[in-house]
């Protein structure tokens, strides 16, 4: 597990959360740095925001601590803690202006009147919405709940602040902007920021660092590159983009590669993994993203150390920067290839086409098995 | 009832012309105006004749003069005005008085006790919350007047109520009866399912973020009641307040069962003026005089507390 340098502004220590029958949060181990953007990533009903809310207070943990910066508050009320929330809904009050939402806070800390009046003002020009103080929350757009709703927040200048699928409401285009805009804001104000989103792209783009969770555990943290190019586990391979999955069998070892096998006769390497030994004749399974494969032609000739597959294209789809190629093995696996679409279109291919792969075996990233994985992140 | 069809266009005497399409028919179509407001012709013609011309009956005997024969004498000659003066007399003030006071006092008990059970029904009923709203109604199952007989019976002096406290050992010649605890007791009893129900619909409106986001901005309970919960629920509360205050005001059941001559209501004096009294056109005159004051009232209410609520 990758941690985060500098120290730890808030962190969830074997967190398990139960509603009923049902495991929300199931032994969460996760540290954020100050800071940070951290996001917390997965389907809906894996727990990401019930870890929120328990950050919050909303949701008190079953078992594990909960410690904000180096304190354990689990117990401590939610009005007794330093950290604030931009809800999903953004809950904003529709009985105050905006100026009084976002002053809703100060209001009960001892903050004098113009002070008020100061901080107001400076966090709306923070989120750009100077000049819409007397403004109640149903005149403005979807856009502007939002930014008001982050200065609400904000303007209480939290250890950490929680965002619960803050652009979930939002069409596609604003919520680009908005992710941009979040960036700059948490760059400006230097708070920690916990995100918790289903949008694996949203989570790529603005965090420093991220957890992937399923089913109320953690699959994976660390940087979005180390996500996105060393998966993990399966779901964590198959739930970040698009993913080649190849079970395959151990016939030996050349280095720091094991020769693997995924149809008789076929050579292919692949990194050994450094936390487990594996020795000929063990089942696992490796995955490599669509576009580090390139398609050649019969003919060429391929460097001995590179994984070659041939194949039959079985469907050709054109995403205009890409196309993606769809392609059965020979031993029966199905195949992804996206091609930069830098050549003619028409070169890439027709369905029927007998085809060969080759990618660099440095991509190639060795799943844990699922029975480990318990053992493995927790461990 | 009759609806007026708008003239119809006539149907073109000339054959139809076999080279040209058939023009667009004109069905028989109401204008879109009288289309909608036929939606409120069943109750304007309810409202006209059991609100509106019992009210202008009413106003005509209040300007009346009391009869032998026929209770009224209504004359547009003598319009008598001295049943208004007689109305506004000094002495019957303490009634007037008394009726708000305990008309507010019993709104005030409702809003306590219905608040509580309606924000519970809203927030914790979960799926039984239709049946108990279904429990809060179940009472009108019953009569009015039966259900205030029945408090009677438990309030008396030898009642229910003394001969519980008599068991307990705390005395059982306790007077409940003919006292203003009585009568604000049945008043409450009575209405209190008209608070609980628009409180209800309004907290069950509420979004349950707000609260947590209060919370999350630092305010503790009480200061997220005031500041949150009360406000966003003020509808419902006006309407409460609105539903209860008003009947109870003007209620005469209550006060006459449960009352004495010393806690009788603006309502019951009225009631006596039509019963006991023959003095219809006195009792018409306080009729409209309370009309117009609760009308006051609520007008001044809705426009202090109505422009944030509604």
């Amino acid at each position: 597990m990758t941690e985060s340098d500098g120290p730890i502004e808030v962190g969830l220590y074997g967190v398990t959360k139960r509603f009923g029958d049902l495991v929300a949060v199931d032994d969460v181990t996760i540290a954020v740095g100050r800071g940070e953007f951290f996001s917390m990533l997965g389907p809906s009903g894996c727990g990401k925001t019930t870890s929120l809310r328990m950050i919050a207070g909303f949701e008190e943990p079953d078992r594990g601590r909960v410690e904000l910066t180096g304190r354990d508050i689990v117990g401590v009320p939610p009005y007794k803690r330093n950290v604030n929330t931009v809800f999903q809904s953004y809950a904003l009050f529709p009985h105050l202006t905006v100026a009084d939402n976002v002053a809703f806070g100060l209001r009960r800390k001892k903050v004098s009147k113009s002070d008020v009046r100061d901080r107001v003002k400076r966090y709306l020009d923070l989120v750009q919405l100077n000049g819409y103080d007397d403004r109640r929350p149903s005149q403005l757009s979807g856009g502007q709940q939002q930014r008001v709703a982050l200065a609400r927040a904000l303007v209480n200048e939290p250890a950490v602040l929680l965002l619960d699928e803050p652009l979930g409401a939002l069409d596609l285009k604003l919520r680009k902007q908005m992710q941009l805009e979040l960036m700059r804001i948490q760059r400006e104000v230097g708070v920690t920021f916990v995100y918790v989103t289903h949008d694996q792209e949203e989570a790529l783009v603005m965090s420093d660092r991220l957890a992937v969770m399923s089913q109320g555990k953690v699959e994976q943290v660390g940087y979005p590159e180390d996500i996105y190019e060393r998966p993990a586990t399966r779901f964590v391979a198959g739930f970040i983009g698009t993913s080649n999955i190849i079970e395959a069998a151990v016939t030996g070892r050349i280095g720091d590669f094991l020769e693997v096998e995924a149809a008789p006769g076929d050579r292919l390497l692949v990194p050994a993994p450094t936390d487990r030994s594996v020795s000929p004749g063990d089942r696992l399974s490796f995955t490599v993203r669509p576009e580090k494969l390139r398609v050649v032609a019969e003919s060429e000739i391929v460097a001995d150390r590179l994984c070659t597959v041939s194949g039959t294209v079985v469907d050709v789809v054109y995403q205009g920067v890409s196309t993606q190629l769809v392609i059965r093995t020979e031993s029966g696996t199905t195949l992804v290839v996206f091609r930069q679409n830098s050549e003619r279109v028409s070169d890439a291919g027709v369905p029927g086409t007998r085809t060969r792969i080759v990618w660099d075996p440095e991509f190639n990233v060795v799943l844990a098995n699922e029975p480990d994985l318990e053992k493995e992140l927790t461990g | 009832m009759s609806v007026v069809a708008p003239p119809e266009i006539p149907p073109s005497a000339a054959p139809p012309d076999p080279a040209r399409p058939d023009p667009p028919r004109h069905r028989r179509t109401l204008p879109e105006w009288v289309k909608a407001n036929l939606l409120l012709l069943p109750t304007s013609v309810w409202f006209a004749f059991l609100l509106v011309i019992p009210l202008l009956i009413i106003i005509e005997y209040s300007l009346g003069k009391r009869g032998v024969i026929d209770p009224v004498h209504f004359t547009w000659s003598h319009l008598r005005y001295a049943n208004y003066k007689d109305a506004l007399d000094p002495d019957r003030l303490p009634i007037f008085v008394r009726s708000i006071e305990y008309a507010a006092i019993s709104t005030f008990a409702c809003v306590l006790l219905g608040f509580p059970l309606a924000y519970w029904i809203a927030r914790f009923g979960g799926r039984f919350r239709n049946v108990y709203l279904v429990l809060v109604i179940i009472p009108f199952l019953t009569s009015y007047l039966i259900r205030i007989y029945a408090w009677q019976v438990i309030l008396q002096d030898n009642g229910l109520l003394n001969r519980l406290l008599g068991d307990l050992g705390l005395g059982n010649h306790h007077v409940f009866i003919n006292h203003a605890f009585a009568v604000i007791l049945g008043l409450t009893y009575g209405f209190l399912p008209f608070m609980i129900l628009p409180l209800y619909a309004s907290i069950e409106r509420m979004d349950v973020a707000l609260v947590e986001a209060s919370y999350d901005l630092g305010h503790g309970k009480v200061s997220t009641f005031f500041r949150v919960i009360l406000p966003t629920v003020s509808p419902g509360l006006v309407a409460g307040v609105l539903l209860v205050f008003i009947p109870a005001v003007g209620d005469f059941v209550t006060p006459s069962l449960l009352g004495g001559v010393r806690t009788q209501m603006i309502g019951s004096t009225i009631a006596d003026q039509f019963g006991g009294s023959q003095n219809w056109p006195l009792g018409s005159a306080m009729s409209v005089l309370l009309m117009l004051f609760i009308l006051a009232g609520v007008f001044v209410y809705l426009r202090r507390v109505g422009e944030e609520a509604l």
